[in-house]
């Protein structure tokens, strides 16, 4: 990483969209015009005062930010409650799941759409896995009075019924897409070939930190208002750094929003949080940092879950925002860099700990987060009571209560 | 990162210190008879290895000049449903990149003249290992490689390697490449260009006609190399038209189109479906030698 100062973790990607190894634009000859144009246009707007503005204005009116940093005094106890006399760490939670549309999600399609505005692009594509970036993507376009095409996996469309209702509603179209496994992966293949064939009119709001350069690079970047805010309400709060932040990762958009203001901060440890299924043993699980090796998918060369052939496995998460068999980039060079732990939690821990989210605090958290929280329950029992530990809560769980009811054997 | 645009050693770059190659030979048969070539595309493994190996070595006797080999990926990005579906039957039926070189090798036994290159996405390829796979490919008996997420931003990962190791890369040409890209596209680009027809996935419909004249004459020009045309040539009707101006045409989902509804008639009997697939390249080749 020679262009890159080695001092800081947050000077990437490289003028080739590179961090370390990771990253880069593995797409098809079709695209690279536009993908170019899009970090032309990118560059520019970052420069430019009255995109920031404008930025700033739908951020605070329409999504509701700053969101709060929030002292979760009952699940600090809970944890308390169960440590050694001493120990457990405070627990603040970032409170994304309060925006507009309830999840994270809507940061990052605030900027895409704006930047879609500003090319002249008048047709929107996306993909969702859970429904939120869909629902998030429907959301602006309705807002700006863009047609929007939702691209989503036949098994996310039956087991997030909620949310396909919610795009409709906003007036998306929302097309299941049948190939491959019917996931997240699929819906990004979908809407790839579609772009590859709307080349002229159309604008692709991709939802996380991965794809083609320069689309890890502005989902962090418009994601990172997260990570800027916490720190300054935290330092309101206790006039002071958190010790550890933690986030759940599919392809980690929320995680690197949250993660990258604090890079540089080396007395704050950072994990993220990958979804382990039935087990990192078993074969149904989404993570990969920790069982998957690098290779080339939808643009960027990341870790991702393959067969020894080179072919993509199928993930598996209760939750379908994580269910991804890959990761953004960014996190998969700060893997190996090691300034991020990476660690798991299955399906049957994200379920205990959304239920004690619900019962102690009063939230209802989206099973992604609730991935994070369990691991962030255990750590802060390891960490002493005049520790901190922020946790991002980036998404609601109103969209899970069906999945939920399944896993406990409820009917509603 | 420090990693910068390398080009070629210049003895790479001149066409006259390297022998003749299976592609250039062909290319040069075809302009001395003023025809223009026929490549067909299947899928490596299609329904499954025994009847994809028949298929492979039919196809020269059909009017195959050159021969496209799909090398099966769970996500092709850039392709339509027909060919979608042909790599998951391979897939299915337990086709790996290793023995897609296997095929490649038992074709040369019997073929030493057609040349064949190997077209799909690259994570099979970087899982195998760069430079395994030139050696084996080499050694098998491959003449280039079309590989479909690499452009000319990221040629030093297998273009240059490639080339090195005396392998062609075909490089694609799309309608949203301009007179400002197209040198970098083409720079480090061998045996021929390969002409994408249309914004969008294979399988799709064609441009116009005019349009791809002209941008078959644009590319040739600037890379002195031959063009063929692809993704959507169908019929052959279409075949003719676009034989007239193009080098060699393309043809791939239209022949597995054929595949797929033989196995659909008869799924439990794998024996007859070569046959519809080899009738329609005999028609398609016909109509691309006859154009001119």
């Amino acid at each position: 990483m020679s262009e890159q100062n080695l001092n800081s973790y947050r000077t990437g990607p490289d003028t080739e969209g590179r961090f370390g190894i990771f990253g880069g634009r593995f797409v098809a000859e079709t695209l690279m015009p536009l993908i170019l144009d899009l970090e032309k246009e990118y560059k520019s707007a970052s420069g430019d005062p009255a995109f920031r503005q404008e930025m700033d204005y739908y951020l605070k009116h329409y999504v509701g930010r700053p969101s709060p940093l929030y002292f979760a005094e009952r699940l600090t106890e809970f944890v308390r409650t169960k440590a050694a006399i001493g120990w457990g760490a405070k627990i603040y939670l970032k409170r994304d799941e309060l925006n507009h549309t309830g999840a994270h999600k809507i940061n990052n399609c605030v900027g895409q759409i704006l930047l879609a505005r500003r090319m002249g692009k008048t047709r929107i594509i996306a993909e969702t896995g859970a429904g939120q970036h869909g629902v998030a993507t429907a959301t602006v376009c309705a807002r700006f009075g863009l047609p929007c095409i939702v691209y989503m996996g036949e098994t996310d469309v039956q087991r997030q019924k909620p949310n396909v209702f919610r795009m409709k509603l906003l007036g998306a179209e929302v097309i299941p897409v049948s190939s491959g496994t019917g996931t997240l992966k699929d819906a990004m293949n979908d809407a790839l070939r579609d772009w590859v064939t709307n080349v002229a009119d159309t604008f692709y709001i991709i939802g996380t930190a991965a794809g083609p350069h320069p689309y890890p690079e502005l989902v962090r970047d418009f994601q990172s208002v997260i990570g800027i805010e916490a720190k300054a309400q935290m330092h309101e709060a206790e006039g002071r750094l958190p010790d550890v932040i933690m986030a759940c990762i599919g392809g980690g958009s929320n995680a690197i929003g949250l993660f990258h203001p604090f890079l540089d901060d080396k007395d704050v440890e950072i994990i993220g949080v990958e979804a382990a299924g039935h087990g990192i043993d078993s074969d149904k699980h989404a993570a990969s940092l920790s069982a998957g090796r690098p290779g080339v998918l939808h643009g960027n060369r990341t870790y991702l879950l393959q067969d020894e052939d080179g072919q993509i496995e199928d993930a598996h998460s209760i939750s379908a925002g994580l269910d991804y068999p890959g990761i953004g980039p960014e996190h998969a060079w700060l893997h190996e860099a090691g300034r991020v732990r990476y660690v798991s939690a299955t399906d049957d821990e994200a379920l205990a700990a959304f239920q004690v989210c619900c019962a102690q605090e009063g939230i209802i958290p989206a099973l992604e987060p609730a991935h994070a929280l369990a691991r962030a329950l255990d750590k802060a029992a390891e960490m002493r009571n005049d520790q901190i530990l922020l946790l991002n809560m980036c998404g609601r769980g109103d969209k899970d209560i069906f999945t939920v009811a399944d896993a406990l054997g409820s009917n509603i | 990162m420090g990693r910068s645009k390398t080009s070629l050693p210049s003895s790479l770059m001149s066409p006259n210190t390297n022998p003749m190659t299976r592609i250039d030979t062909c290319f040069e048969q075809l302009k001395n008879k003023n025809r223009a070539g026929f490549i067909p595309f299947i899928m490596a493994g299609d329904p499954d290895y025994e009847t994809s190996l028949e298929l492979l070595k039919k196809l020269p006797e059909a009017g195959a000049d050159i021969i496209e080999l799909g090398v099966c990926f769970t996500d092709p990005m850039a392709d339509g449903q027909t060919i979608q579906q042909a790599g998951l039957r391979a897939l299915d039926a337990g086709q790996t990149l290793a023995k897609t070189l296997q095929m490649v090798r038992a074709f040369r036994e019997g073929d030493q003249d057609t040349p064949i290159i190997l077209m799909g996405y690259y994570n099979p390829v970087y899982s195998f290992g760069v430079e395994k796979f030139l050696n084996d490919a080499k050694g098998a008996g491959v003449d280039g490689l079309i590989i479909v997420d690499l452009p000319p931003e990221e040629d030093e990962e297998l273009c240059l390697p490639a080339r090195q190791a005396g392998l062609d890369f075909i490089r694609l040409a799309t309608p949203t490449t301009d007179a400002a890209r197209l040198p970098l596209v083409i720079k480090n680009t061998s045996g021929f260009v390969y002409y994408v027809s249309v914004a969008g996935v294979t399988g799709g419909n064609t441009g116009a006609t005019p349009s791809v004249q002209e941008a078959v004459s644009r590319i040739k020009t600037a890379s002195g190399l031959p063009v063929a045309v692809g993704f959507g040539v169908k019929t052959p009707e279409k075949a003719r038209e676009t034989a007239k101006s193009a080098d060699a045409v393309v043809v791939g989902s239209a022949l597995i189109e054929e595949l797929a509804k033989a196995l659909d008639n008869n799924p439990e009997n794998r024996d007859n479906v070569t046959k519809p697939v080899i009738d329609k390249a005999r028609l398609l080749a016909e109509a691309v030698h006859s154009a001119r």
